[in-house]
Parts: C-alpha cells; structure tokens; sequence
C-alpha cells in the first residue's frame, strides 16, 4: 500500500451550492501533501470530509485501505484553521481533554504531553490558563494537541499564522520531523514558500474543482517555459541582443550580479538545445549567468487560476 | 468511541468550578433567605404596633361596636366637634379620625361616614371598619323592625362539606389545597430550571463557537455526542446547585428564626392563605390531623415516578432547543428572535397551571394541554395531584418522548450544521436548508 489515502470521485453540496465537484486524490504515505486553492475553493470542506466532520453526498474516502469510518479518527490529527481552545481551563487539564477524546488513556496522554512539552519548551505553561496566554502561545498547545496521538495521518491548515519567524521555524522542523517518523501530512495553505520548502506533492482546487495535481517536481516540469536566465559581459549589448532576438524570443532579465553584464530571459523553442544557446553565448563573450527558470509555486498558482 | 462520560464530566467540571457558578450558588440562598427575613421582620413589626383610630360619633348609633382588638385601639371622643377632634387626633399622633355625621334615622347613616387620615389607610383597615359598621347597623335595623338579634345569632349554621371520590377516597378542601402547591411547586421548578440551565447551555455552546474550539473537538466527536454531553453535564451542574441551595436555604432558614426568633412562616403566600381559609371551619383542633391526612391521600408514588419522568423529557426536549438555538448564531445577542417561540409554549403552560388548571384540573383545556408535548411536562405535572388516569399520563409522556426525540434530531442537525457557521445571522429559511445538508 504506497498511498495513505485515497479520495474517490467525492462531490459535496449545500442546497445549491457544490462545495466540491467530482474531486479525487491520492496521497503517497509518508508525504507532505500541499493542498492549494483560493478562498472558497473548497479545500476546507474537503479536509472536513476526510475528518468525518461532514459526509460527502457521493464518492468514497480510503484511509489506509480501508473506507473511512470511526476507527479512523484516533489515526488523524487535524489543525483546523479556526481554531482555539477554551479559554477559561487550564492548559494541562484542556490538553488531557482533547487527547482522551483521540482516544489516548489518561497516563499515556499525560506521559506524552511532558515529552511534547519539553520538545517544544513550554514546561511551565501546564497549569496557565488559555486567556493568560498569547496567540502564538496557544497555537503551539494546539499544534500539541493534534499530533500528540501519533496519528498516521496529520492535517494543518494554515498551521504558521500567528507565529512569528523563529515559532513558525521550528514547527517547520517539527512537521518534517513527525514526518520522518513515518506520519503522512496534508497541508493547506496561501503561503508558497512554505509549499515550495515543504511539499512533495500538490493539488489546486478551484471553484470546487480539481484542476491540477500531482508530484511537484512533475507539475513544474509541466510548466517551464523553456526560459533561461542569462548574464553576459560584453562590449557591443546592442548587436548581440539584436541578435538572438532574431533566433529566440528575448525579454530584459533582472537579476543580481556584480558587473555590468546584459541580462536577458531567453525562451528557446521545443527543439532548441540549451547547450548550442550557451555554446553561441560563450562564443560572444564572458557567461556569469546561465540558469533555468523553474516556475515556482506562486506562478503555477496564480497562472493555473487566470486560465480557468 | 463512546465520549459521552468525558465530555459529561468535562462539562460538568467547567460548570462546577466557574468562578460566578460558585458565587451563585452560595450567594443567592444567602441573600434570599436575608431578603425573606427582612420582609417577614418588617411585617411582624408592622403587626405587632397597635394602632390607634379615634371614632367621634354624633349619630350616637354605633360608638359601643368599636371593640378594641390586638392590633387596633379605639379611642371612642364624646361631646366634640369635627374641628377640635381632627386637631386633638393630629396631636396625638393617632392614626386616623372616623366620623359618623349626626342624623335622626338610622338609614342615611351610610352617607354620613368619612375617615380622616394623615396617609391614605390600608384596603384592609377600611373593610374592618366597614364590615364593624355594616354588622352594627344590620342589628339595629333588624333590632327596629322587631327582631331579637340573640336568636338570630343562635340560629347562625356552619357547613363544612365532606368530599369523596366514588372509589372511597376522603378528600377536604386542604387536600385541593396541598395538591395545589406540590403540582404549582412541581412546574415552577421545571419552568425555573428550564430557563435558568437552558439558557447556561445555549452560553456553553455558543462560548464553543466563539473560541473556535468546536472544529478540533467534533474531529474526535459526533456533533450529537457532543450535544448530549453539554445537556446533561450542565444539568447535573444545576441539579447540584439545587441541591445546594435547598440544603443551604433551609440550613439558614433554621439558624435565622432561631436566633432572631423571627417566624418567617409568618411570611404569607397565596398559597398558604388559601390553606389557612381552608382550615378556619368549626372543628380547628382537627387541623393537624386533616393535614396529615391529605398528605397521604395524595398520590405519592404516581407523583414522584410522573415528577422525574416529565421533568426528565421536558427538561431534555426545551434544553435541546436552547442548544441548537445556540449552535445557530454567533453571539447572544442574536439569540432573540429565536427564542421567543421557544419561551412561548414554556410561559403559555405556566399560564394554563396557574390558572386553569387550578380552576378545573380535568377540564378540557387542561386535558388537551396536558397532552400537547411543549405544554405538557408542566400541564401535566400540575393535574397529576389530582389523580389523572394512568392511561392518559402514558399517553402524555408517549408523546412527549416522540416529539423529544424528533426535537433531539432536529435539533443534532442544526447543531451539526450551526456550529461550522461563522459571521451570519442565519433565518428561519436557512435553518430549514440546513436540514437537507
């Protein structure tokens, strides 16, 4: 069994509203799984199904193998995006709570919660209450809360909001770690870096519909352009630039460098080789600059977006 | 996973411990128990002063009617006129003046009556005064037209009618009295706590959806697990603090009188008035005794299973309402417009108990209220002292358990679909499609 999940034709409607139409996914065990999408796409209501918060009106989720059901819910862990805890209890008690109802016994949940309280540095936080604590405080219990039963399966929607820099980093570290131990993450969010950093595979959903996904690198592969990004030293930029305008689409590049070279985005065509471009390049004269553009996340996004 | 005993517990815990729960609890028995203290001191005190009314009679008819009684004197003046008797009475500081104008007959004494007061006299004093007018002039004219007032005294009778069921059973209008107050006690207190613990639900839940705690709590559980968990771990939260405040109350109640000496049974509720007007007929010193004996006619057993049966569902089927009334809107603010309907049937039943059901407990809108699931648990607990059949108590309570069920169901599904919803004030419209989700 490769795929940890597998989502089959799911649609979901509210009145006449189709919150999700005809979506299917597999997600490989032990990946990270971008799930992306603008607001209102869907995602959301997706991952509610995959929870068992709400039920699909067709189409069949398989967890592991089998369909969902409610064993299946001490193998997930979810960090939802609205999220919060109650503000009046104390962290401790509230932290036992929500891991007896994953289904963990008391003194295990105790035990593990020390050890995650330690990972984390947050020792002293356990008889605090939730409303003396800041945001980002908070959001690192919850982060405790969802993976705390080792769950096969994690789900974070938008799991760096209200962390700062350093916070967000180390639970960076924190999801690549649980996922070296063998746990499988969904990932929902707006932030490409992060899927860029982080994900293996992704999908976009639009307007309730899949319209893209697959392994990352396949998916940019999908999308580059043939584009190079080249920096020259030579005498005469005119002439040159000239001429490869007549071999190849050009466009002015801009890019960092430390002398006064001519920067250009050159596009070849489909049987274009990048090394006679380079070849006719050195010819001319110094080459510091001679790069593939890769089309990152963000562009894939937005361009996928425009087209539909 | 059956979570329903930790989300119980949780809930019952967080109630327990809430820092204002703790102060209610302990504080309203305090400050009622003060209040009913201060009120039943005053009006000892107010009974105890004895009051002075002077009577300047010029009729000379009906001077000699004024007996002076425990709370009231009567300073009878002779030879004076109104001016100087308003004078002398506004020195001495009595209560009041009556005057009865002077007049040759006896039947236009009525018009020539008046009370001279510093404050405007209490309704009860000028019936006094009234009925010891009527009842001495009634014997003079009776007197005139040659009467003799001892025979007719004499032959004054009392009645004191004795009722019986026709299965045997002896009752007395004490019985109806008593029946009154444990069925009027039994749906005050389910209204009471309908509204007190229903509207702490609808909070609960509604804190719920505030703190967007509710998405990461129903991946581990079922919306309806946790529905029922919030209900009945509240509700043992207010069945504690029941029990605390009867205990505490009547620990207080014993401490007060005892130490202040004040009587707080002195404290005169409609109901006991009631009682009191019951038990004045000819054989008093049979009192205790007739008391005792309603107390074991009524229908113990019947009242106490009917007691917890209804209590249970009406309390179970309004409570499910509040909290899908809550898991509807964001804040409470919003909670209004859906809760008048919900408090309609609740006041109408109370209504219909407090005052037809004590009129007629087996007429017809009694009878068709009793049955009518959001009337019913307080209708019927009201009738069922005055012994209700038993097939009509099952029919009822059938009734209520299918309408508390279809509620539970109505209500799980709103609560499943309400507590994802955030930033709008659903309708009624909505609230209907989310049924179909």
């Amino acid at each position: 069994m490769s795929n940890l999940l597998e989502v089959n034709g799911v649609s979901k409607n509210y009145g006449d509203f189709t919150a999700l139409n005809n979506v299917s996914l597999t997600v490989p065990k032990g990946s990270i799984y971008g799930l992306l999408g603008p607001n209102g796409a869907g995602k959301t209501t997706l991952i509610r199904i995959i929870n068992q918060i709400t039920m699909p009106d067709s189409g069949s989720v398989f967890l592991d193998g089998t369909a969902l059901n409610s064993i299946h819910i001490k193998d997930i862990g979810y960090l939802p995006e609205e999220r919060g805890l109650y503000k009046t209890m104390k962290v401790g008690e509230q932290a036992l709570y929500l891991a007896q109802l994953k289904g963990l016994s008391k003194a295990e949940a105790k035990i593990r919660l020390k050890y995650w309280f330690e990972r984390l540095e947050i020792g002293d936080w356990w008889n605090k209450k939730i409303q003396e604590l800041s945001k980002g405080m908070a959001q690192k219990i919850q982060f405790v809360v969802t993976v705390l039963h080792n769950p096969k399966l994690l789900i974070f929607d938008e799991p760096f909001s209200g962390f700062d820099p350093i916070n967000a980093n180390l639970i960076k570290d924190q999801i690549l770690q649980l996922r070296n131990d063998g746990a499988t993450v969904i990932f929902s969010t707006h932030r490409m870096e992060s899927v860029e950093e982080l994900c293996d595979d992704i999908m976009l959903i639009h307007k309730s519909n899949k319209i893209l996904d697959g392994k990352l690198l396949d998916v940019k592969r999908q999308f580059k352009t043939n584009t190079f990004e080249v920096g020259i030293k030579v005498s005469e930029k005119l002439s040159l630039e000239q001429e490869l305008s007549q071999k190849f689409q050009i466009a002015p590049a801009n890019f960092k460098t430390l002398g006064d070279e001519l920067k250009l985005n050159i596009k070849l065509a489909e049987n274009d080789k990048a090394n006679d471009l380079l070849s006719f390049l050195t010819s001319k004269g110094e080459v510091s600059h001679f790069v593939e553009l890769i089309p990152s996340v963000n562009d894939i996004f937005i361009q996928t977006i425009k087209n539909n | 996973m059956n979570h329903l005993p930790l989300i119980i517990k949780r809930e019952y815990l967080t109630k327990v411990k809430n820092k204002s729960f703790i102060v209610m609890t302990f504080l309203s028995p305090i400050i009622m128990i003060i209040l009913i203290s201060v009120v039943a001191y005053l009006s000892q005190l107010n009974n105890e002063k004895q009051r002075v009314i002077a009577v300047l009679d010029e009729s000379g008819l009906v001077k000699d009617a004024f007996q002076n009684t425990e709370h009231t004197k009567y300073n009878v003046f002779e030879d004076m006129t109104l001016t100087d008797a308003k004078a002398i009475v506004k020195e001495t500081s009595n209560y009041g003046l009556l005057y009865i104008g002077k007049l040759d007959t006896i039947n236009f004494v009525p018009q020539h009556m008046e009370f001279y007061s510093e404050e405007s006299p209490s309704l009860g004093l000028i019936s006094d005064l009234e009925g010891i007018l009527e009842n001495k002039l009634t014997d003079l004219k009776l007197q005139n037209e040659g009467f003799d007032i001892e025979k007719i005294k004499t032959s004054r009778a009392t009645v004191s009618i004795e009722q019986e069921s026709f299965d045997g059973q002896k009752t007395s209008k004490i019985d109806s009295v008593l029946k009154l107050i444990f069925g009027g006690m039994a749906g005050y207190l389910l209204f009471m706590f309908i509204i007190i613990y229903g509207n702490m639900i609808m909070r609960s839940v509604i804190e719920e959806k505030t703190s967007r705690i509710i998405e990461v709590i129903i991946s581990s559980v079922k919306p309806v697990q946790l529905m029922l968990g919030k209900i009945i771990g509240t509700s043992l939260a207010g069945i504690t603090q029941f029990l605390v405040w009867i205990v505490l109350g009547g620990v207080l109640l014993i401490i007060i009188s005892t130490v202040f000496g004040i009587d707080v049974t002195q404290m005169q509720s409609p109901q006991q008035q009631m009682m009191q007007q019951a038990m004045e007929n000819p054989e008093a010193n049979m009192q205790l005794q007739d008391i005792m004996m309603a107390f074991y006619n009524l229908p113990i057993t019947n009242l106490i299973i009917a007691f917890i049966l209804f209590f249970i569902c009406g309390y179970l089927l309004y409570s499910s309402l509040y909290a899908a009334i809550g898991a509807a809107v964001d804040n409470e603010t919003d909670t209004q417009q859906f809760l008048l309907p919900v408090m309609m049937p609740l006041i109408l039943a109370v209504y219909i108990g407090f005052f037809t059901v004590i009129e007629d407990p087996h007429g017809t809108v009694s009878t068709v209220f009793s049955f009518i699931p959001f009337t019913s648990p307080v209708v019927m607990l009201m009738r069922i002292p005055f012994g209700v059949p038993w097939w009509q108590q099952l029919l009822s309570l059938l009734i209520l358990i299918g309408t508390f069920i279809l509620i539970v169901w109505f209500a799980a599904k709103i609560y499943r679909v309400g507590i994802l919803m955030y930033g709008k004030k659903p309708s009624y419209k909505e609230l209907i499609k989310w049924m179909k989700y």
